[in-house]
């Protein structure tokens, strides 16, 4: 197997979809002649031409909207936002108009909405951002956020698939850090499905996008003491996996959460139910996240790193859990 | 002008139809049987009918709260109009939107709409994208009021179209109100038709009670996007002559300026020109009026005998999946 980059594997599911659905199209802001912000896309419009690869206005609204329009003609549009901190800019047509249109009268949307996010990189409040926990809240949409070149690729086709308005949170960080194999024949990592990517018995840790990565490093350094961390990584937030992580928090009895986006309402929050929920009697120490703050994501170096959660906040974490 | 005499009077059925079926929505609202709310669109005849009339019928429309004729023209039986208004699974929706939102069918070419107007706007710009990606000689046409021109959809919606050229019909059906904010507060032109020049396409104003002038403005802006020439932005001139919903008796709203656009009501307007032409014979108009109330209380029938939903689907058909709840039949078989 080829071991490739993040963004490469985002690049290959993108492209390999293309030339097999036609009715498969790429639309947002500098996506096509320029290659897009992170050369996503570089080299699209030569291979597909600029009416499957197209430059839009900065209109994010227009750009969903559009995107809706097509997919109810039975297209399947890829939209790019800039940045997932853009997408507060269209939240009006994801959520009243995609999220709903299906349950309201029938008609499926079957968008994907592709959002780079999240921080690590100084790229300040409006670049940095990861926004998922609105739409994971919302009735209708389904959200994804890989963690590996593996999973990028195979969550993006199932996303393109999917008869449903889809969010997929790419995470910035990861386009050039992470890499990994990738197979080359064809497939498709399922929604809902949850990927257990470090077996243990004393503590159960769950993240997702960037922290899954952060979560490994502080699972491995944590080891050396002893402390046989479980690493669950949800993949998919909306449909969530409920078996994977009660199964995990079960067998452990200690829960531990690792997510990027602010502490209140986030994902963190709705794990904590669904375990005190179903695996009350299971567990022996309070629940503990490793979340950010609730504060917007500052830029300088200092205030960014006390800011975003990482290996050694989330080991220092585990270790006064399994001290418990 | 293209149409035959029968079209002529064609028009002239669906704008009666229309009005009864918007009469009796009231009535039913007043009688408390309508729960929630009700729009009128009384006066508004002329443009829903005559827009929706321009169009063929593998053409796309997304219409709004007072576009009843343009669902009736597109072929939404008003059965399942009532039906959705008395909350019945036979509606559109099945219950699940209420009055005219989310009465939508693709497979009659019709978008249902979402209340933060003018939302359709962007999805039907996609439409028209789509059949310009194709290459397909199909227009998308919406319409929207005086108060969605102020939102910042509208105008990347209208950008859009015009950036890309495509092959879409916008209507904005200027009633002078929205709920109680008159257009002075809405925007400080005279005519919204005016921004079309800024988006780089026409805009056209027609006289939004005259519905043979509806018609022709829109057949011209439907061929001119079937050619590949691209968008149209026309603006009917009307009046909202009852509240933004029923329960909203519009004091805010000027008696003489009531009375006088009551004179130009579009149905009675039409009614003069038929005769003028010697289409509308007491006899002829008889006849419309007998089919218009056997069709009116038909529906309503159909409405009150038919099942409220059951709350055990409450939780069904959010997403769309194999087998899944919209894909059967919304009333069991017995």
């Amino acid at each position: 197997m080829a071991e490739i980059t993040y963004l490469q594997a985002i690049r290959d599911a993108l492209w390999e979809e293309m030339e097999r659905d036609q009715n498969v199209f790429l639309l947002g802001e500098d996506i096509g002649v320029y290659g897009g912000s992170f050369k996503v896309t570089e080299g699209f419009i030569e291979h597909f031409g600029p009416k499957r690869v197209l430059d839009t206005p900065m209109a994010e609204t227009a750009i969903t909207g559009a995107a809706i329009g097509a997919a109810l003609m039975g297209m399947r549009p890829v939209a790019e936002m800039q940045f997932a901190d853009f997408i507060s800019c269209t939240f009006d047509q994801l959520v009243n108009f995609a999220a709903t249109n299906h349950y309201r009268w029938g008609a499926s949307v079957p968008i994907v909405v592709r959002a780079p996010s999240g921080g690590g990189l100084r790229g300040g409040p409006f670049h940095s951002q990861n926004p998922e926990a609105w739409f994971v809240h919302t009735p209708g949409l389904k959200v994804v956020a890989p963690a590996t070149p593996y999973d990028a690729k195979g969550l993006l086709k199932t996303a393109i698939r999917d008869d449903n308005p889809v969010i997929y949170f790419e995470n910035k960080y990861l386009y050039r850090h992470e890499k990994g194999e990738v197979p080359q024949e064809e497939y498709e990592v399922p929604f809902g499905v949850a990927d257990v990517k470090r077996l243990g018995e004393d503590i159960t840790l769950i993240a997702y996008g960037a922290m899954v990565r952060e979560s490994l490093a502080a699972a491995k350094e944590v080891a050396q003491e002893d402390i046989d961390v479980e690493v669950v990584d949800l993949r998919s937030l909306k449909p969530l996996d409920r078996e994977t992580v009660l199964a995990s928090a079960r067998k452990t009895g200690k829960i531990a959460i690792a997510h990027e986006a602010y502490r209140t309402c986030g994902l963190g929050g709705e794990l904590a139910a669904l375990i005190s929920e179903a695996a009350f009697e299971w567990l022996d120490a309070p629940l503990v996240r490793i979340t950010a703050p609730d504060t917007p994501v500052p830029y300088s170096p200092p205030l960014e790193d006390a800011f975003r959660p990482n290996a050694k906040k989330i080991a220092d974490a585990l270790r006064d859990l399994a001290a418990y | 002008m293209d149409l035959t005499n029968d079209q002529l009077l064609d028009l002239y059925y669906w704008m009666r139809l229309t009005r009864a079926v918007d009469d009796r929505l009231m009535l039913l609202y007043n009688q408390g049987k309508i729960l929630g709310a009700s729009f009128s669109q009384r006066g508004h005849e002329a443009i829903s009918v005559g827009a929706a009339y321009a169009l063929d019928s593998e053409d796309i429309m997304a219409p709004m709260h007072r576009d009843l004729g343009s669902y009736l023209v597109r072929g939404m039986h008003p059965r399942r109009i009532m039906a959705q208004h008395l909350g019945r699974v036979t509606g559109p929706s099945r219950g699940r939107d209420g009055n005219m939102h989310g009465l939508g069918d693709m497979s009659l070419g019709i978008i249902g709409f979402v209340s933060m107007l003018p939302s359709s706007l962007p999805v039907t710009v996609g439409v028209g994208l789509s059949f310009w990606l194709r290459e397909e000689a199909r227009v998308a046409l919406t319409i929207f009021g005086d108060g969605g021109t102020s939102t910042g959809k509208w105008h990347e919606s209208l950008n859009f179209a015009g950036v890309f050229n495509l092959p879409v019909v916008l209507i904005c059906q200027n009633n002078q109100y929205a709920y109680s904010t008159p257009v002075s507060g809405q925007f400080a032109i005279r005519d919204i038709a005016d921004r079309a020049a800024g988006y780089g396409f026409p805009g056209v104003v027609v006289d939004g009670n005259d519905v043979l002038a509806v018609y022709e403005v829109t057949r011209e802006a439907v061929e001119r996007a079937r050619r590949g020439d691209g968008p149209t932005l026309i603006e009917c001139k009307t009046m909202r002559m009852e509240g933004h919903a029923a329960h909203d008796d519009a004091r805010y709203v000027p008696q003489e300026l009531l009375v006088e656009w009551e004179k130009k009501d579009p149905i009675l307007r039409y009614e003069g020109v038929l005769q003028d032409q010697g289409l509308l014979t007491p006899e002829v108009q008889e006849e419309i009026k007998t089919r218009v109330m056997a069709e009116l209380e038909d529906a309503q029938a159909f409405a009150v005998d038919s099942p409220l939903p059951d709350p055990s689907d409450l939780e069904k058909g959010v997403y769309h999946e194999a087998d899944c709840y919209w894909d059967r039949d919304p009333v069991p078989e017995s």
